[in-house]
């Protein structure tokens, strides 16, 4: 029992940590990325002194991230006369927290058993194995979407409760953006479903480290691209980014639904989009990449497509798949950035227009065709 | 009835079909990235801008109005008379002069005794130069190397202005000690 809970509490940790520490990164990485690419330098100008010297350490702007966080904790919190206190102070909350709670969800390494990863601890752990994952639950994907779901809630309730035309127009517009696109990545999902034949998200990366036609990972894009490409879609429209920022356009609505927060409760809504970030890249990582395993590895080791085997010990496998998978998370966050910084803004019909008569035909069809692809081949 | 809109993009399927154009899309800046960045991993400039204050272009234009200088008599006075016609005309009010006057010196009793220009106000138009009637303060290229946490930093001080050597000289040349000395006191 103890050693559940002590493994676990370095499970929630070690989440929290990832969480957190990829999202600071991403906004360093959003700034330089988007300079790069834009023939710019970025920011450079955040430095730290050493003390009682004159050496600045600039190290790329890294220290950008820090000086966000000062700034917001420091200034001052500037509240409207609103007519809602509570639900004006609840909303950042209920914006940051199913974020970081859909993480629990998602494994981000295999089976690991600490027993026989530090020799030292076997008496203590016997041989108990554990799959790296705070929450090992069968309805993984169900708990995902109904926790996202809870996120929208923040975002209506800051835009109703600050009393401010622009926040309103914002949430209204967050909410009914929502609705949109929830339905297509919940058929997305469900295409998913029926091709891996489990909720367990576990599973499914298991699922996706076999091959297909003997040669091909069977990885989820592979499998089924256009659901990768609806889902990618509808998870940015979920957080709320660049083609479909419409809740926060800055150049129609000052900032949207967080146009009368400050300090560290509109820090909560800009952390909890850079989490969402890192989030929404580990479920496609999760989903349709593969998980935490490289093309043909499994919790043992390799199984090449020839037949060939390459056995790996324990430590060796654990090791590989928590950076695997961080790797991952970090390369298609930067893929998600890169869609940011390319692609206009739609209008507002257009966005509807695209969730509805593009987006949900096409889910639909998918999952059709993956149901009679499945039907025939069971 | 629908508005038609005479721009009204013509798009085929292609385009209409969003997804691909996106893929070209993010293939162009993707392209742009990756060169930029095999820049800056082999140690070379991935951007057009400038590290601004550390690193300055060297492409400003041959006419472009910079920093400003006061020129010097070949004795090393100055050349300003303290006519107060380039304060008079800065539209951002940021030439301050004051005076002296000095008897030794029968040509030119008038001199600034202190000539300020405040550079956090100075919108380098150039009118200064244009109105002076003595060729006393010109600019140069070279942009004012002034960027600071403090704006009382800013000002530059008639010292400054005489003597921080430009990199490049402006474009005339200072006048010779004969035609200074032909101007004739009436
Ligand atoms: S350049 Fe224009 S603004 Fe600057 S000091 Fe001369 S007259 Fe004034
Ligand atoms: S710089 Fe020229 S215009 Fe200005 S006070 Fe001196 S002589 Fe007069």
């Amino acid at each position: 029992m103890i050693q559940d809970l002590l493994v676990y509490v370095v499970f929630m940790g070690y989440a929290i940590g990832v969480m957190l520490g990829i999202a600071t990164l991403f906004t360093w990485v959003e700034r330089k990325q988007s300079a790069i690419m834009a023939d710019r330098i970025g920011a450079n100008r955040a430095y730290i002194r050493i003390p009682f010297t004159n050496i600045k350490l600039v190290w790329m702007g890294l220290f950008h991230g820090i000086a966000d966080g000062a700034k917001m904790l420091l200034k001052e919190n500037f509240t409207p006369k609103t007519y809602d206190r509570f639900c004006f102070n609840l909303a950042p909350w209920l914006a940051a927290v199913p974020v970081l709670v859909v993480f629990a969800v998602i494994p981000f390494g295999g089976t690991i058993v600490p027993g026989d990863l530090i020799p030292a601890l076997h008496d203590f752990f016997g041989s108990r194995s554990y799959t790296m994952q705070v929450a090992n639950l069968d309805a993984g994907i169900l708990v995902i979407m109904a926790i996202s779901g809870i996120g929208i809630l923040g975002t209506m309730l800051a835009g109703w409760s600050s009393n401010n035309k622009f926040s309103l127009l914002g949430a209204a517009r967050a909410a009914s953006q929502m609705i949109s696109y929830e339905v297509s990545m919940g058929l997305a999902i469900i295409c998913l479903v029926v091709t891996y034949g489990t909720l367990d998200l576990n599973q499914m990366v298991q699922w996706q480290s076999g091959t297909l036609f003997g040669f091909l990972p069977a990885w989820g894009i592979i499998v089924q691209p256009l659901g990768f490409i609806l889902f990618l879609t509808a998870a940015i429209a979920e957080n709320k980014r660049v083609p479909f920022d419409l809740p926060e356009c800055e150049s129609e609505l000052v900032a949207g639904y967080f146009t009368e927060y400050s300090a560290m409760k509109m820090g909560l809504f800009m952390l909890s989009e850079f989490i969402e970030i890192v989030v929404v890249s580990a479920l496609l990582v999760t989903l349709f990449l593969g998980g935490y395993n490289l093309p043909y590895m499994n919790d043992t080791g390799f199984v090449f497509p020839g037949g060939s085997t390459l056995a790996m010990s324990h430590l060796a496998v654990v090791v590989t798949q928590v950076v695997t998978f961080l790797v991952k998370v970090v390369l298609v966050g930067c893929f998600q950035i890169q869609i940011r910084w390319s692609l206009p803004r739609f209008r507002y019909d257009q966005l509807m227009r695209f969730g509805w008569k593009f987006l949900l035909p096409f889910a639909a069809v998918n999952l059709v065709v993956t149901a009679c692809v499945r039907w025939l081949t069971l | 009835m629908k508005k038609e809109y005479w721009n009204k993009p013509t798009m085929g399927l292609w385009e209409r079909l969003y997804i691909f154009e996106v893929i070209r899309g993010l293939c162009i800046t993707g392209g742009v990235f990756f060169g930029n960045m095999w820049k800056w991993i082999t140690f070379r400039k991935g951007a057009l801008t400038a590290y601004y204050p550390e690193e300055i272009r060297s492409d400003y234009s041959p006419n472009n109005r910079g920093r400003h200088i006061l020129t010097q008599r070949p004795n090393g006075e100055v050349q300003c008379v303290s006519c107060n016609m380039c304060a008079t005309v800065c539209p951002a009010y940021c030439i301050e002069i004051q005076s002296t006057a000095n008897f030794e010196d029968p040509f030119h009793p008038k001199a600034p005794d202190r000539f300020e220009i405040d550079y956090s106000r100075c919108i380098f138009c150039g009118f200064c130069v244009e109105a002076c009637p003595e060729d006393a303060i010109r600019m140069s290229k070279d942009v004012p190397n002034l960027p600071g946490f403090d704006r009382t930093k800013m000002w530059a001080p008639q010292d400054l202005l005489m003597n921080w050597q430009p990199q490049r000289n402006p474009a005339k040349v200072y006048p010779s000690a004969q035609t200074s000395t032909q101007e004739v006191h009436p």
